[in-house]
């Protein structure tokens, strides 16, 4: 289905953010590596992507779905509501997750082709979904991944949504079906209402490079997924992996992405040749992402340059050969004297360090506020309604307003406040690392 | 060296406005009284905002007085030349642009310089005499003791700038290692982005040190060891007069380091000076009048440069502040019996006589804040130049110079000698005409390239806080007949 006479897949253009300048047995080389897609057969091209894509719906049917009812409702009517945003063509399946996993459409571990009559199927089958059971979400991406990579896909999706805790398997199960599958599939998550655990559902998407949100109100889910399903019709190209070269004797102290939201990818290298390595950026649309790189240079003599890191985007090759450096950037090191050009930290830099710092402000003050550490939760959560507001992420500055009474923003003066909708505060927690991108 | 556009502050207490005298406040720049021009207030024309100031031709060292039977005889007098200054004016009225009221303008000595009587100039008797030939000028005349014959088969009238870019003979000791290996760790292969793909380390550019020696000039430029890069350039030709005679040129360039790509400002104006001076003397154009050309035309390539697409290939409007690219220029022709330089900015020309014993001499005067400081008489040498500002410039080559100003003066030196040219990197290691002529080689004018690498080498071994290029130009006075000491 794949149409190759049009140039489908997106084109990537690497842009490099830093001050170069160190001082004299300055050693941090900081950048910020802005990486934008453009061109791909997305948004508004009808049936043009860069290759076949296929979709594995994983709906939580635990007894808790039936309390309330309208969770169970939400989660078909939202299911049918992205099966109509499904392009003719693209592979799909539907699976009931409880305690184990269910194919519920099409039978037999395959995957159906989106058609009029596939879809009227689907939604005839997603009917029958009834609650009862138990959670296992381990169970369910290892389901998904065996329909997933039984086929020959180029963009592998799932879309999880679940409304309690991951109470009938070990957390190392889960972690152990994560490991097992990042780098295999993509995966968005959602929790419905408020009975879920953030972390858990935050963990997923982190781990399959997919987004993580919270639909408090059963009856937001369609206009959830329909608008998840336009970013996953969206991506032209998967399995984009950033590959960073380093100089002997450089280490690399991080790299995280840090827009549109910030995760930390310094883990998850893949040595890919002597002095370089890849991190996984998973799949590509039209879209600009930023990447946050701290490389640790050996301090060299005052006058000299070197070159800190080469970042490139890598692609795998449609035909299946070698992947192939896309575009790439330079980040360099020069080491001056003049304190003026050491001292200046790029804006960029500054930028999304406060960003990362927001998201860590207010990760560690809903902990203190959960484990009953008050002036721990109030100068944590101050210090992120400081950052918000002074970086204009208005957000995040607008969820934590519904945590804490904002005295002073510019101070970062706040007050807890005494009740907290439970909806509140985990839409703070999951969202924590939405980012902003700097002020032009 | 730094751009600064604002008029500095003017150190002064009291109006400087003898109806006036009010106290005034360091920042303004006018009188509150009598709204007198503080920054320009030994200046008459008040009341203009003058930021570039025209300083016109140099006041010279003037001549210590003649004993008839001596070497000692003065030497620099533009008055001895019936040329004109970049305003078309004579020369021998003290110069254009010189204030109506420069009078009182302190002379200004490069150190220790013989004594001289006050009110006895050499013009005080009328012709200028010329001195006795120094018998080195015989042996200036056989152009061969240049021993790095880098450039010395290229026949005088080829009138090849040496444009920066073409640099074939950098120092670099490419033959240690095999092409394409890294110089830095020996052990990888410099990638086409010129780092190395194993340390990572930036591999010498071209321009981090040039060379360049035709017969009669050489050139040589250097990082130094504070910069990352050379923003320097210098273009060196040799050309001759319509009548066949040789004639020598050298063009240094400073780039301005806070403005936008200065390396490429500064090579590009030693290239466009460098080739319209060997382009127009041929024609039969004054040595003076092309100097002068020179300058507009080397300020006009770096004006351009704000519409060049610059190495990302994307044309960037000039920062708003005032950053597009820009630059300082000096340059130096010699042609028969006459020594002409040009120069705006910082970058300087200096005469050292290969006699030592006659007096060298700063032939430019900088477009800088401690000379304007000095030259209004608002203060002191030593406090000027201790001043934090003082190496701001007050003059350069660019899309944001206020005015292009370009100064030329001609002489006609009586002996010969040395033109030194050369940019601040040099001369804050040897600033005096006498601590420069200490350090030049005795057998300068017969080794110009080996001259000019020693004072590049002494200006690193000061420290090399800046881009260090030299160029030197051997002077001899043509009619070198009788060889009598």
């Amino acid at each position: 289905m794949a149409n190759f006479a049009k140039p489908s897949v997106p084109q990537f253009s690497v842009d490099v953010y830093q001050n170069a300048y160190l001082p004299d047995g300055g050693r941090d080389v900081d950048a910020i590596v802005t990486v934008t897609a453009t061109g791909g057969g997305t948004s508004g091209a009808t049936g043009l992507v860069g290759g076949p894509a296929g979709i594995v719906f994983l709906v939580d049917c635990s007894g808790s779905m039936n309390y309330p009812p309208a969770k169970m409702e939400g989660a078909r009517a939202a299911t049918a509501a992205a099966l109509d945003t499904l392009r003719d063509g693209t592979s799909f399946a539907v699976v009931a997750g409880t305690h184990t996993a269910v194919q519920v459409y099409p039978d037999h571990g395959r995957l159906a082709v989106a058609g009029p009559r596939t879809r009227a199927e689907a939604k005839a089958a997603l009917g029958r979904l009834t609650p009862g059971g138990g959670t296992a979400i381990g169970t369910w991406l290892r389901l998904a991944d065996a329909l997933l990579t039984g086929e020959d896909l180029v963009i592998r999706h799932g879309i999880l949504l679940t409304d309690g805790r991951n109470e009938h398997e070990s957390p190392e199960a889960l972690r152990a079906a994560l490991d097992a599958a990042a780098g295999r599939f993509t995966c968005d998550a959602r929790g419905v209402g408020t009975d879920w655990e953030v972390k858990e559902v935050t963990g997923i998407a982190a781990a399959l490079l997919g987004t993580a949100d919270i639909v408090a109100d059963p009856a937001g889910l369609a206009a959830d997924f329909t608008a998840v399903m336009e970013n996953v019709m969206g991506k032209g190209v998967g399995d984009v992996t950033l590959r960073l070269w380093t100089p002997v004797g450089a280490e690399i102290a991080f790299v995280k992405q840090v827009a549109p939201s910030v995760a930390d990818l310094t883990g998850r290298r893949a040595d890919s040749g002597p002095r370089s390595g890849d991190y996984p950026t998973g799949s590509w649309g039209d879209e600009s992402r930023d990447y946050h790189v701290r490389v640790r240079v050996p301090a060299n003599a005052v006058g000299r340059e070197m070159l800190a890191a080469r970042v490139s985007l890598v692609l795998p090759d449609p035909a299946g050969g070698d992947a192939r450096p896309v575009a790439q950037g330079l980040v360099r090191a020069v080491w001056t004297h003049d304190v003026a050009m050491t001292t200046a930290i790029h804006p960029q830099v500054a930028h999304y360090t406060g960003q990362a710092e927001l998201a860590d402000a207010i990760q560690e003050g809903l902990d203190a506020r959960k484990s009953g550490d008050q002036d721990g939760a109030t100068a944590k959560l101050g210090r992120a309604v400081q950052l918000a507001a002074a970086s204009g992420n208005a957000d995040t500055a607008k969820l934590l307003s519904k945590v804490v009474d904002v005295v002073d923003a510019a101070a970062g003066t706040v007050r807890l406040k005494a009740k907290v909708a439970e909806a509140d505060e985990m839409t703070l927690e999951t969202r924590s690392t939405k980012t902003v991108r700097v002020k032009r | 060296m730094d751009q600064n556009p604002q008029p500095p502050s003017h150190g002064l207490d009291a109006c400087p406005n003898p109806d006036c005298a009010e106290p005034v406040d360091p920042r303004d720049r006018y009188c509150g009284a009598c709204g007198h021009d503080l920054s320009a207030s030994a200046d008459p024309p008040a009341g203009q905002d003058r930021p570039t100031v025209p300083i016109g031709a140099p006041v010279w060292p003037e001549a210590p007085p003649r004993d008839p039977g001596s070497l000692s005889t003065a030497t620099q007098h533009p008055g001895d030349l019936p040329g004109t200054d970049s305003g078309g004016r004579d020369l021998t009225r003290g110069g254009a642009g010189a204030p109506a009221g420069s009078g009182e303008v302190p002379v200004r000595t490069d150190g220790p310089a013989p004594a001289r009587p006050s009110g006895e100039t050499a013009r005080g008797d009328g012709d200028f005499e010329l001195a006795a030939p120094d018998p080195r000028a015989a042996v200036r005349a056989e152009p061969a003791g240049v021993p790095d014959s880098s450039g010395s088969p290229e026949p005088p009238v080829a009138a090849v700038p040496s444009a920066t870019g073409e640099a074939g003979e950098t120092g670099e000791a490419a033959g240690v290692a095999p092409a394409g290996t890294c110089v830095a760790c020996r052990a990888g292969r410099v990638d086409d982005d010129g780092y190395c793909e194993n340390c990572g380390h930036a591999q010498p550019r071209e321009r981090d040190h040039m060379e360049r020696a035709l017969g009669t000039v050489a050139a040589v430029s250097d990082r130094g060891l504070r910069h990352h890069r050379n923003e320097d350039a210098f273009a060196v030709a040799e050309t001759a007069l319509p009548d066949g005679r040789p004639a020598t040129v050298a063009i240094v360039c400073d780039g301005v380091s806070s403005a936008h790509r200065p390396d490429e400002a500064s090579a590009a104006a030693a290239r466009a000076a460098g080739a319209l001076v060997a382009e127009a003397l041929p024609r039969g154009t004054h040595p003076q009048q092309a100097m002068h050309e020179a300058i507009v035309a080397a300020g006009e390539a770096v004006t351009a440069l704000v519409r060049v697409p610059g190495p990302d290939g994307t044309v960037q409007d000039p920062p708003p502040g005032g950053n597009s690219p820009a630059c300082t220029i000096v340059g130096s022709v010699v042609a028969d019996d006459l020594l002409v330089v040009g120069w705006v900015g910082d970058s300087r020309a200096y005469w050292v006589p290969d006699d030592r014993g006659a007096p060298a001499a700063r032939l430019t005067e900088d477009d800088s804040w401690a000379a304007q400081m000095v030259k209004a008489g608002l203060m002191s040498e030593e406090q000027a130049y201790a001043d934090e500002r003082a190496h701001a410039i007050t003059g350069w080559l660019g899309a944001d110079a206020y005015e292009l100003e370009p100064h030329t003066a001609a002489f006609k030196p009586d002996r010969p000698g040395v033109v030194v040219v050369c940019t601040d990197g040099l001369w804050n290691y040897a600033e005096a005409a006498d601590a420069l002529a200490r350090v030049l080689p005795a057998d300068a004018a017969l080794r110009p390239l080996h001259a000019a690498q020693v004072l590049v080498g002494h200006a690193l071994d000061g420290g090399g806080h800046d881009n260090i290029t030299v160029a030197l130009l051997p002077f001899a006075p043509p009619a070198a007949g009788a060889a009598s000491p």
